[in-house]
């Protein structure tokens, strides 16, 4: 590990003023970025530790939404009881996230900004545009099992690994932020994760000096909320395939759907003409059919991961038979 | 005395015998070998110790560490508690497990400096004067290990799992979420001590021993 100065940030305004010095990141459960820096694919020359900063708490809104502190561990989120009863797909997603050690520590803000677990992007020794632009990309003609489908670049095939922020789009959450001059901001989730075309290091629309303080989430929209993850072992692996879903039905014809799919690109990809076909249909053969289409338009494989394609329409298959009950 | 420990803290008779004979090793500039090490090339510039004081298993502890010292390096290399393992040293193993203010956290993924004022329980801290906790008897009661080499993440996590249960903390596998206290099955067991790998496959004699720690029938 590279050698840093450490401050621990006493008020929000010291912390976004130190971040506005190059070099500087913020620390706040650390578990990727510690990862990450023993690895040296991270090196900053000072962590800012937000963590005694009042921003633990999860609020009631007076629309009858959620307001989630940036530090509120991912296990304390997905054990609140109003996250239980009205948000399970929230409560879902964090518990299927990495092991109850890392829930302890990792925080909302922080699941955000975590780093994709490309192989390639781990390894200083071979090329990665991500790590170090203009090197190249191994993946693509490397082991790209756990590569994207959807949203990639020539650039850069990697996938965003959250599971929490699969959910948090599915629910339409909206990231609050300042920055150094105390301004605040409030970022759809949509718009937060960029995607990578030529530039695949600048993973967020976050700019240097803007710290993530709270995730707001709306008023829980009607119907049965899931959250099905597909991976190599039943617990404490990333997710291949994922999906975030809220659908409202009755006598097993589909309402309305949201549906936001993980594992496949690099953010979490939802599809609204995908959801458009949902509105009113029963869950056939060829529902299914039409509606992964959609989803999966522009999809490509790169090899080791062709099977993504086939298994997003089994999964989204599953799903939709297990919120509609039929 | 090493002067990484401040003169003014408790020394107790593991400290002297094992912290005193690191001292010899570490005394020249106080950072362990690893951090040494990895530094940057421009080590005249690079940032001095800091001081952080831990309650590790209930005892007072100042000590002058490198930024960089993780939380796990600080309890084996500089307090001479080696009960914590360093197994992958990335997260992904958990004998690295101690609980920190009564909640199960890698050691290995966080810097000692973060915990400025924090209570640690290790492996070291569980038995209450030469008794055995009781996760660590129903360990020894049900064979749950046979290196042993992750039995101290195992038995700390465990602890900690237990922690959460009586809390009502749900899990991935929980079915009702809405339930207050779900109940800890076999399955339930196992999706919460995922974080803790075992590579001599002692799992169904580790789920016999919580169950036992957890007042179930075994």
């Amino acid at each position: 590990m590279k050698s840093f100065t450490y401050e621990r940030a006493d008020t929000l305004a010291r912390a976004t003023t130190s971040l506005a010095k190059p070099g500087t990141k913020v620390i706040a459960g650390g578990t990727n970025l510690l990862d990450l820096m023993k690895l040296q694919v991270e090196s900053p020359s000072q962590l800012v530790d937000i963590n005694r900063l009042p921003l633990d708490k999860i609020e009631d809104t007076p629309d009858g939404g959620l307001r989630i502190g940036a530090t509120v561990r991912n296990s304390d989120l997905a054990a609140d009881p109003r996250v239980r009863q009205r948000y399970g797909v929230l409560s879902r997603a964090l518990l299927a996230g990495a092991s109850a050690q890392l829930r302890n520590k990792a925080t909302t803000g922080g699941n955000l900004l975590q780093r994709t677990r490309c192989y390639y992007f781990y390894d200083v020794t071979k090329p990665c545009n991500k790590r170090n632009p203009g090197s190249g990309c191994a993946a693509l003609g490397g082991f790209n099992r756990v590569h994207a489908i959807l949203g990639a670049s020539d650039q850069c095939i990697a996938t965003n690994p959250s599971d929490m922020a699969v959910a948090m789009r599915a629910l339409d959450a909206s990231v609050e932020t300042v920055n150094g001059k105390g301004e605040s901001r409030v970022i759809p989730i949509a718009d937060l994760h960029r995607l990578p075309g030529s530039t695949p290091q600048i993973e967020t629309t976050l700019k240097a000096d803007e710290i993530i303080t709270a995730v707001t989430v709306p008023p829980p929209p009607p119907g049965v909320q899931i959250y099905r993850k597909v991976r190599d072992r039943s617990s404490y692996a990333f997710a291949l395939v994922s999906v975030a879903a809220i659908v409202e039905s009755s006598g097993g014809r589909i309402r309305s759907a949201r549906v936001a799919f993980g594992g496949l690109a690099p953010k979490p990809w939802r599809v609204p003409q995908a959801e458009q076909k949902l509105a009113g249909a029963s869950v056939s053969a060829e529902t299914v059919n039409v509606v992964a289409t959609a989803v999966l338009d522009g999809a490509r494989g790169y090899g080791s991961n062709d099977f993504k394609i086939p298994l997003t329409r089994r999964t989204l298959r599953a799903v939709l038979v297990e919120a509609t009950g039929t | 005395m090493d002067e990484n420990i401040d003169s003014g803290f408790q020394v107790g008779r593991r400290e002297v015998l094992t912290v005193g004979t690191a001292a010899a090793a570490l005394c020249f500039t106080g950072l362990p070998a690893v951090a040494q090490d990895s530094g940057r090339p421009d080590a005249e510039t690079a940032p001095g110790p800091v001081t952080v004081e831990l309650q590790v298993n209930g005892q007072p502890y100042v000590l002058r560490l490198d930024p960089r010292t993780t939380l796990l390096d600080a309890l084996r290399e500089h307090l001479a508690l080696t009960g914590s393992k360093k197994g992958c040293d990335h997260g992904q193993c958990g004998a690295c497990t101690v609980l920190l203010d009564g909640r199960r956290i890698n050691s290995c993924l966080t810097l000692a400096v973060m915990h400025d004022g924090q209570a640690i329980t290790t492996i070291e801290g569980l038995a209450d004067s030469g008794t055995l906790h009781p996760m660590q008897a129903a360990f020894i009661a049900h064979d749950g290990f046979q290196c042993g080499y992750c039995t101290s993440g195992q038995i700390c996590s465990a602890t900690g799992m237990l922690n959460e249960s009586r809390a009502g903390m749900p899990s991935y596998v929980t079915e009702n979420l809405a339930q207050a206290r779900p109940e800890l099955t076999d399955v339930e067991i196992r999706e919460r001590m995922s974080g803790n790998i075992c590579r001599c496959a002692a799992y169904p004699n580790i789920v016999s021993a919580i169950k036992q720690a957890a007042g179930l029938p075994t």
